[in-house]
């Protein structure tokens, strides 16, 4: 197999764009983790997890003509992989509750947090545990800048990048998703915190 | 101003994301506030805790046939591409064949003839208009692509 050697992002893009799957193998070892841990951190569930990044992975290879020649490519990515996991959530709860009519301005959660396998996390305890499935429990929207924030520990700009919006969007957001996880930790038993 | 136009600032200076003059702004709110020397102390607490979750890492084996996976993908596709084409095609080709057979046949009545040639008919409809359903459909699906 050839290997690639390139390793300026603009370059390899370029590659890509050309169909080179050497180069986007480069991409790929070299965000395939940060992917992963987002996907794992959105849908809660490691085979998942792996799956909808391999898929995002394929499908921005298949679209690479979309993206801007100066645009970077782990944003765009982001795009794909989230609308992905989403789509994963949507889908599963539809699964669910096929039977039951859909409640107008529900907000996607994950499987109500128990779908957020507790083995994932390391060095487990009674608090980390809780503090998992809590995340697992929060609207997409929040869950999404909770686990950008602490399992990618991306600054506020690199998060406005990924999310289309403002830094301010990003705070507040940032805020009432930390209200919201402190409110689920304070009421463990409570229903979904919508 | 309020607290609650203080509630984004908390956050930023939580996360040591907040310019100079930011922080003062803040800090000189936060020296006259309870209320929220008190919020920020509660997801102070909430930081670390979460700060101290990490995800257990998957077995490298799972890494090193990460790659290969995507891969196959795109072997898969190029299969199936080539399936589906030449399927489309050689059916096509047998549907024309059928169809001379079947008007060249003198054993066969003129009943059966219209009746095979309208299945056959139908059979294309049918095919053509499952097809053009899934390509409208994949088409407006707004999670398929994302442009920017």
């Amino acid at each position: 197999m050839r290997t690639c050697t390139i390793q300026d992002e603009g370059q390899l893009l370029q590659e890509c764009r050309r169909g080179s799957h050497d180069a986007f193998e480069v991409l790929v070892n070299r965000h395939m983790k940060d992917a992963y841990r987002i996907a794992v951190g959105l849908v809660g569930c490691r085979e998942d997890a792996m799956e909808l990044s391999q898929e995002a992975f394929y499908r921005s290879f298949k679209n690479i003509g979309l993206l801007k020649p100066e645009a970077r490519f782990f944003p765009w990515f982001y795009q794909i992989l989230r609308n992905l996991c989403f789509s994963h959530l949507r889908k599963q709860r539809f699964r669910r509750t096929s039977s039951l009519p859909q409640v107008d301005g529900e907000e996607l959660t994950a499987a109500d947090g128990d779908g957020f396998d507790p083995h994932l996390v390391a060095e487990r305890s009674e608090a980390k545990d809780q503090v998992w499935k809590a995340i697992g429990r929060l609207p997409a929207k929040h869950r999404e800048v909770i686990i950008l924030r602490h399992f990618r520990d991306m600054s506020y700009e690199q998060m406005s990048e990924a999310l289309f919006c403002s830094t301010g969007t990003v705070m507040s957001r940032l805020y009432h998703a930390r209200q919201k996880l402190k409110e689920i930790l304070e009421n463990p038993k409570g229903g979904h915190v919508v | 101003m309020t607290c609650e136009n203080y509630r984004d600032l908390m956050m930023g200076y939580l996360d040591d994301e907040l310019t100079a003059e930011q922080r003062k702004t803040f800090e000189s709110h936060l020296a006259g506030c309870p209320h929220c020397r008190g919020e920020l102390d509660g997801f102070r607490r909430l930081k670390s805790i979460a700060d101290d979750v990490v995800l257990v890492e998957p077995e490298d084996k799972l890494w090193e046939q990460y790659w290969g996976n995507i891969y196959n993908r795109f072997e898969r596709c190029l299969g199936w591409t080539l399936f589906g084409i030449s399927a489309i095609l050689l059916l096509i080709y047998g549907g024309f064949k059928m169809i001379e057979e079947i008007i060249k046949d003198p054993a066969l009545g003129l009943g059966l003839k219209i009746g095979l040639l309208a299945l056959i008919a139908g059979l294309a409809i049918l095919l053509v208009s499952l097809v053009r359903e899934r390509l409208y459909f994949r088409s407006r699906d707004r999670y398929k692509d994302v442009r920017r």
